[in-house]
């Protein structure tokens, strides 16, 4: 660890220290609809969205009504995006003329992208059209991210409203959410992005002559080595900054390219780097001010994001260090490679890792991106340290909610957040309040479905596919307690929809794209059905003032019972499983253990 | 329940409208006119042919080039194939490979090679080196050129980008600038 990347991980928390107040304040002030600079812009365009589809936007829906609109509006987009994967080689904006998506990876991409989880089966540079990067997968950036927004609104809406029956009008809070949230900041950050050199254009790929060519040995079916020389370089091209912007804003995470956020041309420069990263956890920073000022409780929208933070510097500070080791095999009698950080190189474990992003922004990038449902990288978490996966892996398993994904993150913080009113409650013997609300046994059940569901379908998925040597097991890239791992990795990171990978597994197989597809369709939708019901049922109570019996919901003290909180829920949860994956493994490592 | 579904159909038919098709026009347009460089992939040329682009890495072997990094993209920075080898830490497969790597680079030298010439990158088309992993090659290449070490030291020093602002990211060497001026300078020479 260098004091280099020790300030560079200050500043990034500096920017969003900084900038989480004006955004809360500005969204708060969005979806209540009062006054904002943007409405001079955007008000029209909202008029008309309202007039074609025929949505009255002064009509309030009980929580049935917006859970049913969300879910038609996924499934419909849904079917469209699936749609446009198969009919592509029909459709214009496909130069390299790619055929059209094969059915069980159309499905699970469609899933993937509606989900706002980008998990990605798929090489995009080699499968989809420029048409299908833009209307289809890009679009879900903005929809997906636009319904967890909404979401996370309705179920605060839920804690302020006093008996009352409704939650706000889902296509309103969609809309505002796309309109004056996503699309401003999107269209400023494509810009930084391509300033910096991120491609923007629907150019045909490039072929470039190589300046060496090169003789590459390769070994044929028949087992004889064939060489042929390479002249040439195909450099992939396409409309990338106006979907890498809402991919970060929108923590969807799918990217461009395979290489994702590692790729030149998806992040080009350290700055570029730092733009994304601060993308990630922009809204839902601001989310947790905007939680405040909508609960006219300012002081406990700091104290969750007290809680996120010290989750959050805990992830970075293990993910640094376990990055900054050397590999010891790499250390050895016979192999002689100089992992030690100096002026002129990061050092550390460098494979799967950019030159121009070192140690310190790839381990940064990491925790960000699993502690937000976002999934982008930066680099290759399948080739991390044991311990310094393994963050990124626990990131996922506390439910994302360290800032988290865009309304995703918020919410899931809010049922840790009751849980923990609810256990403070019963430490004193009193019905547990919640902002003026008490907590009931209904709130507590959905609260517990919420939790509970999660594990249920990371470890159920894990042990089925453990147990089908042909359909689980044989498309592992590592194997020994590594590979173990790439599996876990897999279904936590789809059911958290998060969307990254340990990506040497080979998912794209009849299997994994059903199963993981079913993964990441509980994780998005039978999370937020139960977290509607309770924010339903939170709006028809009476707030009750608060009371010398009341938890305060301010202090550092109840910062530190939600981080035991999510912390226990966690390790009770997947401790084991971790145990025989990625700690293993560390041990082994050190044991001077190879697989 | 049937309005419900006029309205989920139609919305999205309109906001796939304005997100996927108009949004990305607009951000192409603004794009090209301020940045059409950047935009376009900041391609080089050489006599009129494509050589290739500045921040996408080639492969370099054999002596008389700096070498870049090893590379998972395809056969080797295949830049319609980008990708990390997604080797783990304990994987034989990653062992020997960089075992391999580090035998090829130490044939002129018995210093310890820096790690970034031996582990792929992420993206199998990183653009550069560490200063650290110039530096190591330098005496192979001017032997192999016949030029002079500090003429060396001097090219190197012109394609090391600092930190960004003095403080975001690495120092590093751009390798096909660094190889493309090195042609000239030898063109020069003679």
């Amino acid at each position: 660890m260098t004091a280099n990347g020790w300030i560079q991980i200050f500043l990034f928390f500096g920017a969003l220290l900084v900038s989480a107040k004006p955004l809360g304040v500005y969204m708060a002030k969005v979806f209540a609809h009062e006054k904002t600079f943007m409405d001079i812009l955007f008000r029209p365009v909202e008029r008309l969205i309202y007039r074609v589809v025929g949505i009255d936007e002064g009509q309030e829906m009980r929580w049935t009504e917006y859970a049913t609109s969300m879910l038609w509006l996924s499934l419909i987009s849904l079917l469209l995006t699936y749609a446009l994967q198969r009919l592509q080689q029909y459709l214009p904006l496909n130069p390299q003329h790619f055929p059209g998506v094969a059915p069980d990876l159309a499905l699970n991409t469609a899933i993937s992208f509606t989900t706002n989880t980008n998990w990605q089966s798929y090489i995009p540079e080699t499968t989809v059209s420029y048409l299908t990067q833009m209307a289809a997968l890009a679009y879900h950036n903005f929809l997906s991210a636009a319904t967890g927004i909404a979401v996370a609104v309705a179920f605060v809406r839920g804690i302020c409203r006093n008996e009352s029956k409704t939650l706000g009008n889902f296509w309103v809070d969609v809309t505002r959410a796309c309109l004056w949230v996503l699309l401003p900041m999107c269209f400023i950050w494509a810009l930084l992005l391509v300033s910096q050199g991120v491609v923007q254009n629907f150019h045909p790929y490039v072929q470039a002559k190589l300046v060496q060519p090169q003789a590459i040995t390769t070994i044929g079916s028949d087992g004889n080595p064939t060489t042929q020389t390479i002249t040439t370089q195909t450099i992939a091209q396409g409309p990338v900054a106006s979907q890498e912007a809402p991919k970060m804003l929108g923590t969807n995470g799918g990217g461009f390219f395979n290489a994702n956020s590692a790729h030149p041309y998806e992040n080009p420069t350290p700055f570029s780097n730092f733009l994304e990263m601060f993308a990630i956890f922009l809204i839902p920073a601001g989310l947790t001010a905007m939680l405040g000022k909508m609960t006219r409780a300012p002081a406990h929208g700091w104290a969750v994001f007290a809680a996120m933070s010290v989750l959050f510097f805990a992830g970075v500070t293990t993910t640094y260090y376990a990055e900054s080791q050397a590999n010891p095999l790499l250390q050895t009698a016979t192999l002689h490679v100089n992992q030690k950080p100096s002026s002129l190189q990061p050092g550390g474990n460098m494979e799967g890792k950019e030159v121009r992003f070192g140690i310190a922004d790839s381990a940064l990038f990491a925790s960000i991106t699993t502690d937000a449902s976002c999934g982008a990288v930066n680099s290759m978490h399948d080739s991390f340290m044991p311990l310094g996966g393994m963050v990124t892996l626990i990131n996922m398993m506390l439910g994302e909610v360290v800032f988290g994904g865009v309304g995703a993150g918020l919410y899931g913080m809010l049922i840790f957040v009751i849980l923990s009113v609810f256990i403070a409650g019963l430490m004193v013997g009193r019905t547990p309040e919640y902002l003026g609300k008490k907590i009931e046994s209904f709130d507590i059940k959905m609260a517990m479905l919420y939790v509970l569901i999660f594990p249920l379908s990371i470890l159920g998925f894990s042990a089925i596919a453990l147990m089908m040597p042909h359909l689980g097991l044989a498309f592992l890239g590592n194997s020994g307690p590594h590979g173990l791992t790439e599996i876990l990795y897999a279904y936590t990171s789809t059911t958290a929809n998060n969307g990254s990978a340990f990506a040497g597994l080979n998912a794209n197989t009849h299997w994994y794209n059903l199963s993981l597809g079913a993964a990441m369709l509980i994780g998005r939708f039978l999370m937020i059905v139960p977290m509607l019901a309770l924010a339903g049922n939170l709006a028809r109570k009476n707030l009750v003032p608060a009371s010398s019996g009341t938890f305060p919901v301010h202090t550092p003290l109840f910062t530190a019972l939600l981080v035991g909180v999510v912390l226990i829920v966690g390790a009770l949860t997947f401790f084991p499983a971790l145990s025989l994956g990625p700690i293993l493994e560390h041990l082994l490592l050190h044991a001077g253990k190879a697989f | 329940m049937r309005r419900q579904i006029v309205i989920a159909f139609v919305y999205t038919l309109v906001t796939t409208v304005i997100f996927g098709i108009a949004y990305p026009y607009a951000v192409t347009g603004v794009a090209q006119l301020l940045f059409p460089d950047k935009a376009n992939g900041q391609i080089l040329r050489q006599n009129g042919v494509i050589v290739g682009s500045r921040i996408i890495g080639q492969p370099f072997t054999g002596p008389s080039y700096f070498h870049s990094r090893p590379s998972a993209a395809g056969n080797g920075y295949d830049a319609s194939s980008s990708g990390g080898s997604n080797l783990g830490p304990t994987s034989k497969k990653l062992l020997d490979r960089i075992a391999a790597s580090v035998a090829a680079e130490q044939a002129n030298s018995s210093d310890e090679v820096p790690v970034d010439l031996v582990t792929a990158s992420g993206s199998g088309l990183d653009p550069d080196i560490t200063p650290a992993a110039a530096e190591f090659q330098i005496a192979r290449v001017a032997q192999a050129r016949h030029i002079d070490q500090a003429a060396l030291r001097t090219l190197i020093a012109k394609h090391t980008q600092g930190r960004q602002f003095g403080v975001l990211g690495e120092p590093r060497v751009n390798v096909l600038e660094l190889n493309r001026d090195l042609d000239r300078f030898c063109e020069r020479q003679q």
